[in-house]
């Protein structure tokens, strides 16, 4: 864009055309700029593993990757996004990068409901990327803007612990 | 925290007010910053700057706000980097929460603000919030504002009549409000470089990590040995804007932070902090939980912390 078009100030209703990749596979779609990227991904792009839950960043079951690291999708408005790379629960699931903690999850019974677990699950992931052998104390402090209403904590952070042991060991979890 | 401002102002409002899609408005995206301020103007200043949006987008979301245009920053090169400027760190506006954490710079010269960051809100929303965006929006319960004041920050500040630096002690006016005039836009904040004969202490008390805190505190002291030459103590979560303590301040200067002094200090909170009425966390209760977090950063600052 170069200059500001005055015109555009008449247009708040209209939509406009935004690109993102998104899972790998580059998408262009037509959003209200109003639109949340939650409500596009969801809506627009029928990637309805991305959660809305207080769309207003309080519970983390929004979670996305974009631009590689784990943000709110119902913190930002879709027209910010335009140009990004994005990740959701169901690119994550494809490429196998998360298999071990979804195993993992899945052993230990780390989710009842699973309304939270997209965004847990994409959480441990940004926290794993950043620091190789977190404590449970990190665990826990990276977890605290995720709610589970189920109140699995205990087993979530067991998982995400094991994980972290095994892949720091170059292995699988056990 | 900014989860918390959202349901701080969703628990006032709810009852009146329950929508959580934001009205429609007119998005811009800026490559520099006149094209921001230009587009700011041509909307007769009913125009909101979006950075990190964390706290903007929950507020429009909620429809405490509702402007027709939404100017997107985040895209002005001018507003990234962390550099050495002569005795200053420019910190520019853009700068991550998460980066706070991650730059060499900012760790060797504003440690400070390293150490507070990890307090701040949650690490998906430290990925996209920003420096600048914290100071303008100007929470009182915010970490980083109250440090600027504890650092002895400037607020660099550009706008339509130019360019100004107002001292962070000028900058924050009363709640949520500050120097910054409509139209007008943070574009750095230069922090004095950290210096050998320096020592800083922060911490905070909150119910639960990432929750805003009930009392949080910063301290840069400059000592020759273990006198103390010149001290700068800032509060946040105490009030309608983050709170330097003169009086616990000038107490301390020439000393030793002998336990005399710091419980004079201690003492002297109460003259210099009215902390407002709250069912939840009630004026004597805040005031008793500042003494406790002064005291003990006090002591850290004493073993050299």
């Amino acid at each position: 864009m170069s200059g500001f078009d005055e015109t555009l100030l008449d247009d708040a209703d209209e939509t406009v055309r935004v690109r993102f990749i998104v899972n790998g596979r580059k998408v262009a779609c037509e959003v209200a700029p109003r639109e949340t990227l939650v409500d596009c991904l969801r809506n627009a792009l029928e990637l309805t593993g991305t959660h809305a839950g207080c769309e207003m960043g309080a519970c983390g079951a929004c979670l996305v990757q974009l631009d590689g690291r784990a943000v709110h999708s119902c913190l930002m408005f879709a027209v910010q996004a335009d140009g990004a790379k994005i990740e959701t629960i169901e690119g994550l699931t494809e490429s196998g990068v998360i298999a071990d903690l979804q195993a993992e999850f899945h052993r230990r019974n780390a989710l009842q409901c699973g309304f939270c677990t997209p965004g847990m699950l994409v959480n441990a992931q940004e926290l794993l990327s950043q620091v190789a052998q977190p404590s449970r104390d990190e665990i826990r402090d990276a977890l605290s803007g995720n709610y589970c209403r189920c109140t699995g904590y205990e087993a979530i952070v067991d998982a995400i612990d094991a994980v972290a042991k095994a892949r720091s060991q170059g292995g699988d979890a056990p | 925290m900014v989860t918390n401002l959202a349901s701080r102002l969703m628990s006032r409002r709810i009852s009146e007010e329950t929508a959580v899609k934001a009205r429609a408005f007119s998005y811009f995206r800026a490559a520099t910053i006149d094209q921001a301020l230009e587009a700011h103007a041509r909307a007769g200043d009913d125009a909101r700057f979006i950075a990190g949006g964390q706290s903007l987008v929950p507020a429009l979301s909620l429809r405490l706000q509702a402007p027709r245009l939404l100017i997107d920053i985040t895209h002005i090169d001018e507003l990234r980097g962390v550099r050495r400027e002569g005795g200053h760190l420019r910190i520019g506006a853009l700068t991550r929460h998460c980066e706070m954490l991650s730059e060499p710079l900012i760790a060797e010269f504003a440690p400070l603000l390293h150490a507070a960051a990890p307090f701040v809100a949650h690490p998906a929303i430290r990925n996209r919030g920003t420096f600048g965006g914290s100071i303008a929006l100007a929470d009182p319960a915010s970490e980083f504002p109250a440090m600027t004041l504890a650092l002895d920050a400037e607020i660099e500040i550009t706008g339509p009549s130019g360019r100004r630096r107002v001292k962070a002690d000028d900058f924050f006016l009363d709640l949520f409000e500050t120097a910054l005039q409509p139209g007008e836009l943070i574009t750095a904040v230069y922090v004095p470089l950290f210096k050998a004969d320096q020592r800083f202490a922060f911490d905070e008390l909150a119910r639960r990590r990432g929750d805003y805190a009930m009392v949080g505190c910063g301290i840069m002291a400059t000592c020759a040995g273990d006198r103390i030459d010149d001290i700068r103590i800032s509060f946040f979560s105490v009030g309608n804007t983050p709170t330097r303590v003169k009086r616990a301040e000038a107490l301390l200067i020439g000393s030793n932070l002998d336990a005399e002094r710091i419980a004079a200090a201690q003492t002297a909170l109460q003259s210099d902090l009215a902390p407002p009425d709250s069912d939840e966390v009630p004026p004597a209760m805040r005031l008793h939980l500042a003494r406790v977090l002064l005291g003990r950063l006090l002591g850290r600052l004493g073993e050299g912390a």
